[in-house]
This record gives C-alpha cells, structure tokens and sequence, in this order.
C-alpha cells in the first residue's frame, strides 16, 4: 500500500483518528529525519499522536517533559553519584582484606557506562530507532531550545568520559507546544510544523467510539453534539479538547447511561470543563436544549 | 536534459513560484524553508494537491497566522493559468501594509540638524523635559525625549528559582560537600553552602493605542522598546484598541524608529475606539491562561476610556489578577491635577490591580521601570 495511507491506517488502528494532512507531516518526518513541532489548542491530541506513532511504527516512546529550568543533565545524562561512592567503598573493602586495588583503575572504574543515567535524549539516541517525545517545549527556557537544536541538527551527544553517543537511525522526534511564548525561529526551521485544530464532527464521533469503543453510539454522538456546540458558542474560558470529550463520554457511560440526560449531565461536568463560570454556562446552555 | 528530470524541473520551479508569491504576500520564507518544501514534494510525489497543500503547511509555515495566509495564496497561485509569469497576489498585500501612514506622529520628519528649532530645545535641560507631560510636546522636544529613553534601564524583575547555585552561606549542599571530600580521600571536608539561583520573571506589556491614547501611544512604545532591548526574551508586548496584536517581534530591532515604524505595519487599528474587556479577555484566552500571564509582571497602558461593558472588564481584570504575580495599572492621566478614577473602567479594574501610577512623564516611567524591576 502507498506508505501515507498505510501510515494512516496503521494509527487508526492503534485508536488514533487524523486526517490526511497529519499523515502526511508524520511521513515526511519519518523520511526526511526531521523533528515534527506540533501546535494546537490543549486536549486536540498533540501528545497522543506521539504516543500512537509509536504504538503503530513499533518502536518505544520516550518522552521527555519541559518545564521551567530544565537542563541539559535532566534531558541527557548524569553520573549516579550514590553508586559511585558505593562502589568506591565496596573497593575499599575489598581491599582491606584482599591485595591492594589500583587507584587509577578504581578511579575508572567510576565512569563507567553502568554508572551513567541515560536520560530521555540520550536514551532516544541510545535505543534509536525510537521516538522521542519533547513535551510542552515553550515550558523551557531558552537557553534548553537552543541546546535542543543542537541534538537535533546532529542526533549525536557527547559525554566527555565516555565519547560520542550517535544515532544509527535518527529517532522520530515530536515536539509540542502550546504556544506560551513564542520558540526561536532557529528551532522552527528544523522542523515540520503542523497545527492541529479540534476535529470535525464526524471524526471527533469516530475518534470517540475507536478510543471508548465500550460508550454507546448514540451516547457518542450525542456528547460529540453537544461538545461542539459548547465550543463554538457557549463563551467558555477553556474549550473542552477532545481529551475532556473522552473523559466526559466515559464518565457518563461508567454511570450506566445509554443516552444523555439532563441529571447524569449536570452532575458530570466537572469531567468536561474546569471552571466554575463553565459550569454554569453550560448548565445554562443544558437547560435551553432540554426546554424545546 | 532526460524528460523526467525536465519535468521535476518544471514542478519545482511552479512551487519556487509559489515561494515567491507567499513572501510577496507578507510571509517570511527562509531558503531552507524552501528548500525543505521542495524536499517534501519531491518525496510525496506531486499529484495530489492536498498533499502539496500539506507539506507545504508543514515546511513553509512557523505559526497558526501563517497557515490562513499561506492558504490563500496556495489557492491563488494554483487556480491560476497553466503558465505562471511573475508572482503577484497585490491582492493579498495591501491588508498587510495598510497602515503605514497611521504610525502616530513622531520626530521622524526630515534631518535634525537642519532644524532651526534644535537649537532652541538644547535650552530645554533634560531635567524639566523629564517632568513635561509628553502630550504635549512638539516634534523637536520629542526628539530630545526620544534620546532620553536610551538612557532608560528596563530589567525583569528576578524571582527565586527551583535551582540552586554555590553561596556562601544558605543551605548545605550536601553533594557537592561529598564531592569535596571524596576529592580529598574522604577526609572530611569544609561545608560547602547554596542558595536558589535567582531567575527572571517575564514581563507583559499591554499598550492602549486606541484614539484617546493617540498622544502617548509614541512614548509608550518607545517604552516598550527599551524594555524589549533591555530585558529580552523576557518581555512580551501587545497593543490593543478594538483587537489584540503581539508587537513583541516588531519591537525586536535595535533602532528605535524602525522598530516603531514595524509596529506601525503589524498594529491595524491605531486610533480607533477602546473595547478594553475585550481586548483583555482576548489577551488572556489566547495568551494569558495558557501561561503567559501565569507569574508575569501585567503592566497595562490605558486611560481606562471603555466603550464596552465595564463590568465585562472588571470580570477580565480578576482574571488576570488571579494569574500574574503583579498587575500593574498606568494611566497617563492619574499624575494630572484634579484627576479623579471615575471612569467606568477604570472603577471596574481599580479592585484588582496591584500598582496603579501614572504615565505621562519620563520622570513617571522612571517610576515604573523602578516598580517593575523590584516587583
């Protein structure tokens, strides 16, 4: 089959709905060994494509979380310091009752690969081929973006004591943000960029009964129905994704319900929108589709 | 040349042309870009234009505004006729450029030495240029001010950070004093201290360029400029009046009328009214919440002046107090004698504000640079 299709289907089948056009930026990813920057509103699916991407080329997930003062020791390697003082020790009684050890090789012996926390960048080069999730990457600071890069224009890492780490295949890198500031114009060149918006009503429906095939149909789409609805017009401070669509639908289906109504709904909002305002606009918006 | 090789050629020189045609349109198209672009096609295979569509999004694109506009030209460019001649959409550029004589005025007008008027304005010490309300000044004392906002020394303020660096006193850093020891054979060793190492806080400024703050608008951004120079990658600022806009890349230019002149292009609705709830609801839905706002320090320029519904505005003011670590309030018309905060807007927000000064003078954003840099 041609490779985009397949690549389609193969997510589909891992319970990953998308359209043609992410499909496509996935391939290209794919061959071109270029990172993928995904961008979108929260709860479109930008983390759970990386996650099935793995799933359906077969290869681990490692992911890698930003945050505010993250560093290159949290995303590459450190040395384990406790170890290596027990080792120590445990040399030191060695040689207390046996022949004396050789500090020059003891001292070594202490940078030696089984000592070495590989963290999730070193990891993704390590186990490649892979793919390599950099989460919320606008959370970093600068200073990470631009060391990001550096991995990612060469897939090769460096630890002093031990040489170069290089990637026999580059791993699918997939990187998202939500758009907290604005990333370096140098990190955006080497990659894809791909905007997902919140689906259809017909896909998000689709994406409802492939991710929570156990939720009626009718309860599916009457939920996706009233979702859209509430992200088009009811004004809410933070839209529902499809994450809080998921998570609604499988709340509602845990209670027993077949269908929507109005009680089950208003007493599981809270798994759909986080605000006390929107919870009551949509009670609001509830009640006027109940009342006709 | 082979035939197939021909027609490659023939297919990359159409998408060269539609490279041509997004940058006439506004769009900043890097060769690499391109090239990436090129690059995707050719593997795609160049049939299907969807496909086209999408690889093009993916390489050419660098943001959600560039996907709309990129669209539209991707259509124009291929409806066209088979045989494509220069690029040109002039019937998409227009939009973008539309502004251009709404800068407000500033000294921007002719060669300053041959300006009788100079002479006069030298008289002026800075001292009492610095107390001058800027309304009201003419273009030469603007000149003179505009020099004086070089010597403005915006910074972020810092806050503690979850990391920690080496001090002399503060807690004790237990590894590192391991590590001393171990250095010296495990003899125990000096106690080595630290401290949180102290980080930036961004700041956010939001300037009111609508009609009412036409006269202060120049000195604002000027403002905001030194601050974008000074404080960097920390600094984000937007203009607003009937819509948001994020100026911040604009003002990203050493020289201070070029940066105020690319504001001028990218801000679309100078002078026009004041929908102040709006424009911070916008502000906060589309960048506060997700984070922007989250622990920032808020300046916000504005008369206050709304035309909308106050208590819309009251609403979006707790918001973003909720969100940053300071919001700050300047209003050129609080340090003006017999000035009183009666409007409704300025009611509505007045509650939910941390500082509230005034900014009319350079002396005032002396103040504020000060405020903002120990907030």
């Amino acid at each position: 089959m041609e490779p985009v299709r397949e690549l389609e289907s193969a997510l589909r089948r891992t319970g990953y709905v998308c359209d043609e056009s992410l499909a496509v930026v996935v391939h290209l990813a794919r061959v071109m060994h270029r990172p993928l920057l995904l961008e979108g509103e929260p709860g479109t699916g930008k983390t759970a494509l990386a996650e099935a991407v793995a799933e359906a080329l077969e290869l681990p997930l490692i992911r890698l979380q930003c945050y505010e003062g993250i560093d290159a020791t949290q995303a590459l390697y450190d040395w384990d310091f406790p170890r290596q003082v027990l080792h120590l020790r445990a040399l030191e009684a060695a040689g207390a009752t046996g022949g004396p050890a050789d500090p020059e090789e003891a001292e070594k012996g202490l940078y030696d690969e089984r000592f070495l926390l590989a963290r999730p960048v070193l990891r993704a080069l390590q186990q490649s081929p892979a793919v390599l999730l950099v989460d919320e990457v606008d959370r970093a600071d600068d200073e990470f973006e631009a060391f990001l890069l550096e991995v990612l224009s060469t897939y090769q890492v460096t630890v002093p004591e031990l040489g170069t780490v290089r990637a026999a295949t580059p791993p699918l890198v997939v990187l998202t943000s939500n758009r907290t500031r604005e990333l370096h114009d140098a990190l955006k060149r080497r990659c894809l960029y791909h905007w997902i918006d919140h689906p259809t009503l017909e896909r998000e429906v689709e994406i409802v009964r492939s991710r929570a095939p156990e939720v009626s149909a009718t309860l599916a789409g009457q939920v996706v129905a009233l979702v859209q609805t509430l992200r088009d017009d009811a004004d809410l401070l933070k839209p529902p994704g499809v994450a809080e669509t998921l998570d609604w639908a499988r709340a509602l289906h845990h209670l027993g319900a077949e269908e929507l109504d109005l009680a089950l709904a208003a007493s599981t909002l809270g798994a759909l929108v986080k605000h006390r305002e929107d919870g009551e606009r949509v009670r609001a918006a509830l009640a006027r589709s109940e009342s006709p | 040349m082979s035939p197939l090789a021909a027609a490659r050629h023939e297919a990359d020189e159409l998408l060269l042309g539609l490279v041509e045609a997004l940058r006439a349109a506004g769009l900043t198209v890097p060769t690499d870009r391109s090239q990436a672009f090129l690059a995707a096609v050719a593997t795609l295979g160049a049939q299907d234009p969807d496909r086209t569509r999408a690889a093009g999004r993916a390489t050419v694109c660098a943001g959600p505004a560039d996907l709309a506009l990129f669209d539209l030209v991707f259509d124009a460019w291929f409806a066209r006729p088979a045989r494509p001649g220069l690029p040109s959409p002039p019937a998409l550029a227009p939009s973008r450029v539309a502004s251009v004589d709404a800068v407000p005025a500033d000294g921007n007008d002719g060669d300053p030495a041959a300006d009788p008027e100079l002479h006069a304005v030298a008289a002026t010490g800075s001292e009492v240029l610095r107390h001058r309300d800027v309304a009201l000044l003419d273009s030469a004392q603007r000149r003179r001010l505009a020099a004086l906002f070089e010597a403005l020394d915006p910074a972020a303020p810092l806050r503690r950070g979850a990391r920690r660096r080496p001090a002399r006193r503060g807690r004790i850093d237990v590894s590192r004093t391991a590590r001393a020891s171990m250095r010296q054979g495990g003899e125990p060793a000096r106690l080595l201290h630290h401290r949180p190492r102290p980080r930036r806080r961004r700041v956010v400024l939001l300037v009111d360029v609508s009609g009412s703050m036409t006269p202060y608008a120049d000195a604002l951004l000027r403002l905001a400029h030194r601050f974008v120079l000074r404080a960097g990658t920390d600094v984000e600022v937007f203009t607003f009046g009937t819509r948001l806009t994020r100026v911040t890349r604009a003002l990203r230019v050493r020289e201070p009328e070029q940066a105020l002149a690319r504001v001028g292009l990218a801000v679309p609705d100078w002078s026009g009214g004041t929908r102040l709830g709006e424009s911070l609801q916008g502000f906060l839905d589309r960048w506060g919440r997700p984070g922007l706002a989250r622990g920032a320090v808020v300046v916000v320029f504005s008369d206050g002046w709304e035309r909308g519904d106050p208590a819309l505005l009251g609403e979006q003011a707790a918001r973003l107090g909720r969100l940053a670590h300071r919001t700050v309030w300047v209003n050129p018309h609080r340090g003006k004698p017999g000035y009183r905060p009666v409007q409704g807007g300025v009611v509505a927000v007045l509650p939910h504000i941390d500082d509230f000064l005034a900014g009319h003078t350079m002396a005032t954003y002396d103040e504020l640079v000060e405020v903002v840099r120990g907030a």
